[in-house]
């Protein structure tokens, strides 16, 4: 197992130098925005863009830039600096990731919970009426745009502009202070993050719990005498969940990376939010940096689930 | 004697699909006397497994529609309610299944298998469960058993998975113990092991045993008395030995021609049976065996036949022949005649056997 993780382990590192040179070669060379013309201010002379170009190391060749990037990288883990406002790129993203942390683990225990809750109930009912309402309301939340879904959310519950007062809304939570304070503010943009999430995973356990329900081993647990309740939750259930374990790894990781719309939308400092403004502004290195970052929770988190996996699935040995 | 410890009788299952109705046990009845075998003889869908999952309490389900009588211990099961259903179940009637790997949970250890099949009927701390579940794994012949009850189910052969699932149904030492096809999944070799190991439990433990198979050989290993399903019916009853000496029904004699045996000579062919079961929605009217039959006559396609006494003890079939005519022919085939020697040498009449039916008479009950 200790071998396996160091194994996987070092084909994270080179896949993350993979991902590097990809994002430097995407940005570089196609046309981006000259972040030496970004910086240079109103009508500037060709001589102050060619400084700034100098000083940022951008009249240097490509492979030298890589190489110096690289040599920042792993040597003094310095992403480098944003091109807009000079700030070092990594104080940049740790200031932010603790939002998009609390943000992305709230919605994810919102939409576990619901999306296994609802799956079951679902499979349980199979063709009832409950199935039938649950499984279109899912079909209707895996639609909705997140986008559009804030809106909405903000329109009928946001405290400040909505029908009704109900919930914090847009920006609140920059100016909360306490985890719970925080917690509360976040609750809408909570809710609308998971919707699409809980909707997928219901589906994914309806048919998973369907399937298990027919296998031989259900019949045994219920030759046995079990009540049906223990024969769906311990027998049933936690065969059909371990698939939905490893989508929610996967998920997670790839909403470190930024859940873009959801903090754009509610106005919300994250990762997310950070890349969308990047992008907006040209900001190369700050956008190189995001992306390694949601390159490395991936990674990490694949990683976990699999580890995972062997304690979920006795028969899966590494 | 004794009240027998399960009587079944006049059982139906009909299954309501878009189909239209599966009549998938369709009046069976039988009895099983405590600490004795019976083994059930037939094809896949002749109802062999539908009807022990009723006497199970497993075909339970909106679609189902059960008659009939199943009398365990003097209680009737399809009147008990479920919770009744399910202290027997497991407790008093327990099951093992065809295939061994996929009857058992791959995710959880044996040992918590059996502990907790032992604690759904018995209020006993883990660790006496644990105590019990290795004494289990130890009397069906489970090597070091203080080991393998960590292991779990893919860690074990076949064979071992079988002895753990038997392990798993008589730990709460059940009275009865229905075997459904147990030793199909296996290797030849290993089938005689179970084989020997469910009648040896059968012995020390007093377990009455019903054996579901479509394997004649099997039975004649396990059974003191064997049933013969097809489509959904009982065709023939007897104790093992009068079923394979002398045996009355036609489909009987179709497989015990299709076994290959090692005493019958090398260049003899085994003889199949033709054909397929019937559609259990819509049954042929008259004898269901009459399409595959080689000896039907025009009046077996309108009758229905009824379980009637033949030759020897508890021996009941339900074939159309007469009686002598049956005899007639099954000396012929047991001497290596084929069916259609058989039937060129015996004149068989269109006249239906003594225990048939008239015509046109409603046929209520097998």
């Amino acid at each position: 197992m200790a071998a396996y993780i160091l194994r996987r382990l070092l084909w994270t590192v080179l896949l993350l130098l993979v991902i590097t040179a990809v994002t430097f070669v995407i940005f570089y060379v196609l046309p981006s925005g000259d972040p030496a013309k970004l910086r240079a201010g109103r009508s500037p002379s060709p001589e102050t863009i060619a400084a700034i170009r100098h000083s940022l190391g951008l009249d240097k060749s490509l492979p030298v830039q890589y190489w110096e990037y690289i040599k920042k990288l792993v040597l003094h883990f310095d992403f480098g600096n944003s091109y807009v406002n000079d700030q070092p790129v990594k104080t940049l993203m740790f200031d932010r990731l603790p939002n998009t942390m609390f943000l992305v683990f709230g919605a994810a225990i919102i939409w576990f919970v619901a999306g296994v809750f609802i799956g079951i109930v679902s499979a349980v009912a199979r063709g009832s009426f409950w199935d039938r309402f649950l499984m279109g309301g899912a079909l209707v939340a895996i639609s909705a745009p997140v986008y559009w879904l804030g809106l909405v959310a903000l329109y009928l519950f946001a405290n400040d502009i909505g029908v009704w007062h109900v919930f914090p809304g847009a920006g609140a939570y920059q100016d909360a202070h306490g985890f719970f304070h925080k917690a509360w503010t976040l609750v809408m943009p909570w809710l609308v993050l998971s919707a699409a999430f809980a909707a997928i995973y219901a589906r994914l356990l309806r048919s998973n719990l369907l399937e298990t329900m027919s296998e031989d081993y259900i019949r045994t647990a219920r030759a046995k005498g079990l009540r049906e309740k223990r024969v769906i939750l311990r027998h049933g259930v936690r065969s059909a969940i371990t698939p939905v374990i490893t989508v929610l790894g996967l998920d997670i990781g790839i909403l470190m990376g930024g859940a873009i719309l959801t903090e754009t939308v509610f106005n919300i400092d994250g990762i997310g939010r950070l890349s969308y403004d990047a992008i907006q502004r040209g900001d190369v290195s700050t956008i190189q940096g995001t992306t390694l970052v949601l390159a490395l929770a991936v990674a990490i988190m694949s990683l976990v689930v699999d580890v995972l996996y062997a304690f979920l699935d006795p028969r899966v040995r590494y | 004697m004794a009240e027998p410890l399960l009587q079944v009788e006049d059982l139906r299952v009909h299954f309501e699909t878009e189909d239209g109705v599966v009549k998938a046990v369709d009046g069976v009845s039988y009895t099983v006397d405590a600490g004795k075998a019976l083994g059930i003889v037939g094809e896949s869908g002749s109802g062999k497994s539908v009807s022990s999952m009723t006497v199970m309490g497993l075909t339970r389900a909106s679609n189902a529609h059960i008659t009939g009588r199943i009398l365990f211990d003097g209680k009737d099961l399809l009147a008990a309610s479920d919770d009744e259903m399910r202290a027997v179940r497991g407790g008093q009637i327990a099951m093992i299944f065809q295939d061994p790997l996929s009857s058992l949970h791959p995710f959880y250890r044996v040992g918590d298998q059996l502990v907790e099949a032992r604690r759904v009927h018995h209020d006993e701390s883990k660790a006496q469960a644990r105590d019990r579940a290795i004494e289990m794994l130890s009397l069906v012949g489970i090597p070091d058993p203080r080991r393998r009850v960590d292991s779990y189910p893919h860690e074990f052969s076949g064979g071992m998975r079988q002895r753990v699932m038997t392990a798993m149904a008589l730990i709460n030492d059940p009275k009865l113990l229905i075997a459904d096809e147990p030793t199909t999944a296996l290797d030849v070799t290993v089938q005689a092991q179970i084989l020997e190991l469910i009648q040896k439990l059968q012995h020390e433990l007093d377990t009455a045993v019903v054996m579901i198979t479509h394997d004649l050989g099997v039975v004649a290993e396990v059974a003191e008395e064997i049933a013969v399903m097809y489509a959904g019916r009982i065709v023939e009853k007897g104790h093992a030995d009068t079923i394979f000496a002398e045996p009355e029904h036609p489909y009987t004699w179709g497989l015990l021609n299709s076994i290959p045996r090692l005493d019958t000579p090398r260049d003899q062919e085994l003889v199949p049976i033709p054909g397929r079961p019937p559609s259990l929605i819509t049954r042929p009217p008259g004898c269901s065996f009459a399409p595959r039959c080689p000896y039907v006559r025009e009046a077996h396609r309108r009758v229905d036949p009824v379980l009637a006494s033949a030759e020897g003890a508890d021996h009941t079939v339900a074939c159309l022949l007469p009686s002598q005519t049956r005899r007639a022919l099954w000396s012929r085939l047991r001497a290596g005649a084929s069916p259609e020697e058989a039937k060129e040498a015996v004149n068989i009449p269109e006249t239906l056997s003594e225990s048939a039916p008239k015509e046109g008479e409603e046929v209520t009950s097998a």
